[in-house]
């Protein structure tokens, strides 16, 4: 006997083109234009934030960044998806999810300064800090959605994950748990084509990402991650559907136009062609052209958001700057309790002059 | 009431889930089998399969999911198996565990407690004899413990939930069954980050902990040594006035780990003796553990684990020293 017993197949989603048309069969009833300008104008400053943390670093005023340019759409279309209750688990490169989360500016440059105390977020902050080693959040995102449920909040996860990091056995355990546990959980595949100098293709021979999902038992979606209208309809399906305790996987199809971090150099790795191809798909200029043709936006306007943003991330940046760190700090944090041992150092430390600059 | 390692440990779990509803359970076969040791039998039946979770077989996702379970708000208990298969989650324990409080200046902390049995000399296959205290304790963040006795593990492991910091509580696998002692039903905490003194002696100090507590009182008794024994119970935080306490009483100091000799415990003792007691030592230290190489095949364990004899010939060494 011979029978079939699997079947999967994976959908593309785009709501809106690169010249800014809108697919209306697709397009929610409920988005209206005043929610596409709120999109853009998040978009515009997660790109202004970006911009000056590349100049900063330039100047040696923060250590290394890396630049979210191009990935706006995926970013803020899934954030502002998210229910005031839920909570978002990030890989690295999520800087947009903590601008419009609630972290205020200064704490995300005091981070960039390569201070934790940046990452202590105000009460009630629903959002995890920076992990580093890619695909390791997974298995946290699943654990608090797993919490979640237990506590019967209503709460639901949304976590991120690069292209690079599905190949890792952490993003493969952790989607593995999701679906045995059946959490609220979505699971957003940031693909940005390169894991530095990587491309998308050598990182698995799968034709999707998305297509992980099926061997984790879930349900697997991919959309035009530069497109913000599809991403936040695309998120804020799943989440309605993790929050019935069916985990969801979205692949996110952007592209990472800049650098992988301010070490990095694309150049030696992949063509100027490619890139631009990639512009001429940026997420923001569809959306501009969109509100241009509905006499929603000017350059009167565009100027106007750009005076604002600079004001807004220039204090941030003062304020950041005006931290004095505490090397105390670094021993007051580790445990609950202070160990003798550990006293001990910091005292011995804190007698010296070794602090002294 | 008495009990073994394996009773008294299952009552400590069971307390402290009737007395916090956040406490819960995660690992391989430990509900329904109630784990490959027993320990968590009955738990199950007791609290549920929201609480008492068999999860899938892959060690990394059991301490990274508990990482977001306690993030989260809950106090989750993950078993790992044999300590030999915990380096598959090793990455999680020391770049996320250890790390949550500090990278977040206390904003968020992770209250979790990795039981996992260690050590040999039960005749197990390979991968799951070995001792790893001592990476875990190079590990800032991470506090390490390994009771060797009934009533230790229990209060030990009550200690370890009601503190809000990630503990790997290793539980020697030869102590599980070997001896009962009396251990009370009820709610008690032994300290983390404090020594016990087993016996109290003038000739020389003998610390040790886990798995060689058993083998250094029998020599010391059979042979009625005039020996200080120190039982360390928490590896990291390491009890250091314990030590020096005794190295100064003394002056004679032996110590015995299972763990492979060359980088181990022992050396991080023997250094904090050498820095702040030096002069009171009237003899060098003498370190005693397995022989720095991987652990062997059951067959070749005898030859490798400390024996009474290799204590006894050391405790002759130092005490004509």
């Amino acid at each position: 006997m011979q029978k079939r017993v699997f079947d999967g197949s994976i959908d593309y989603i785009q709501i809106m083109d690169e010249e800014g048309n809108i697919d209306s069969s697709l397009m929610p009833k409920d988005i209206s234009d005043e929610l596409i300008l709120k999109m853009y104008r998040n978009m515009a400053l997660a790109r202004a934030f970006d911009a000056k943390a590349l100049s900063l670093q330039r100047q040696g005023r923060i250590v290394t960044y890396a630049p979210l340019l191009g990935q706006e759409a995926t970013q803020i279309g899934s954030g502002m998806a998210m229910r005031d209750s839920d909570f978002f688990v990030p890989n690295f490169r999520q800087h947009a999810l903590y601008l419009i989360k609630g972290l205020p500016i200064e704490n995300m440059f005091i981070s960039l300064r390569g201070f934790e105390d940046g990452a202590k977020a105000p009460q009630g902050f629903r959002g995890f800090p920076v992990a580093v080693p890619v695909g390791s959040q997974v298995p946290h995102a699943v654990g608090l959605a797993y919490a979640l449920k237990y506590k019967k909040t209503g709460s639901a996860v949304v976590s991120y994950v690069g292209d690079g990091g599905t190949s890792e056995g952490d993003f493969s355990e952790g989607i593995n748990f999701a679906g045995v546990w059946k959490v609220p959980l979505v699971m957003i595949i940031e693909n940005n084509q390169w894991a530095i100098s990587i491309p998308r293709k050598n990182q698995t021979a799968a034709v999707t990402l998305a297509q992980k999902a099926f061997a984790a038992g879930l349900e697997g979606l991919q959309v035009d991650g530069n497109d913000v209208i599809a991403v936040y309809k695309t998120i804020r399906d799943a989440i309605n559907l993790a929050a019935q305790n069916e985990p969801q996987v979205i692949e996110c199809v952007t592209y990472r136009l800049g650098l992988h971090t301010t070490s990095d150099d694309p150049n030696k790795y992949r063509s100027p062609e490619e890139t631009k191809e990639w512009e001429r798909r940026d997420p923001m200029v569809r959306v501009r052209k969109y509100l241009t043709k509905k006499g929603l936006w000017n350059e009167e306007t565009e100027q106007k958001m750009a005076d604002e943003y600079r004001e807004l991330i220039d204090t941030g940046v003062a304020k950041a700057e005006a931290f004095k760190p505490d090397p105390k700090s670094m021993f007051e944090h580790i445990y609950s309790f202070m160990p003798e041992t550990l006293k001990q150092e910091e005292d011995d430390a804190a007698a010296s002059n070794y602090w002294q600059q | 009431m008495q009990m073994n390692m394996v009773a008294s440990i299952n009552n400590a779990l069971k307390l402290c889930m009737q007395e916090n509803k956040d406490v819960v359970l995660l690992g391989e076969d430990i509900g329904r089998d109630g784990g490959v040791f027993r320990v968590t039998d009955g738990l199950l039946d007791a609290f549920g399969s929201d609480r008492v979770i068999d999860t899938p077989l892959a060690e990394s996702g059991i301490i990274g999911t508990s990482i977001g379970m306690a993030l989260g708000g809950l106090r989750p208990v993950p078993e790992i198996q044999f300590a030999g298969f915990m380096l598959l989650g090793f990455a999680q324990l020391v770049n996320h565990a250890a790390r949550f409080r500090g990278r977040t200046r206390s904003g968020m902390s992770v209250p979790m407690v990795v039981r996992t049995p260690a050590s040999g000399g039960v005749r197990t296959l390979e991968h799951h004899s070995d001792s790893p205290e001592a990476f875990y304790s190079h590990i800032g963040g991470l506090v390490v413990v390994e009771p060797s006795n009934p009533y230790d593990a229990k209060g030990m492991l009550i200690k370890a939930l009601h503190m809000n910091d990630p503990v790997v509580f290793l539980e020697p696998t030869k102590l599980y069954r070997l001896f009962k002692q009396d251990v009370p039903e009820t709610m008690y905490e032994v300290p983390i980050g404090k020594a016990n003194v087993v016996r109290e002696g003038n000739d020389l100090s003998i610390i040790t902990y886990g798995t060689m507590v058993p083998v250094v009182n029998n020599v010391v008794q059979k042979r009625n040594i005039d020996a200080e024994v120190i039982d360390l119970r928490t590896i990291n935080p390491l009890d250091e006035k314990a030590i020096l306490d005794t190295a100064k009483k003394t002056g004679k100091v032996l110590i015995v780990h299972e763990a492979e000799l060359s980088f181990g415990a022992g050396a991080e003792i023997a250094a904090r003796i050498a820095e702040k007691a030096m002069y009171d030592l009237k003899a060098p230290i003498i370190r005693v553990g397995s022989h720095s190489l991987p652990y062997p095949f059951p067959g070749y364990e005898n030859y490798y684990v400390p024996n009474e004899l290799k204590v006894s010939k050391a405790i002759d060494k130092l005490l004509s020293s």
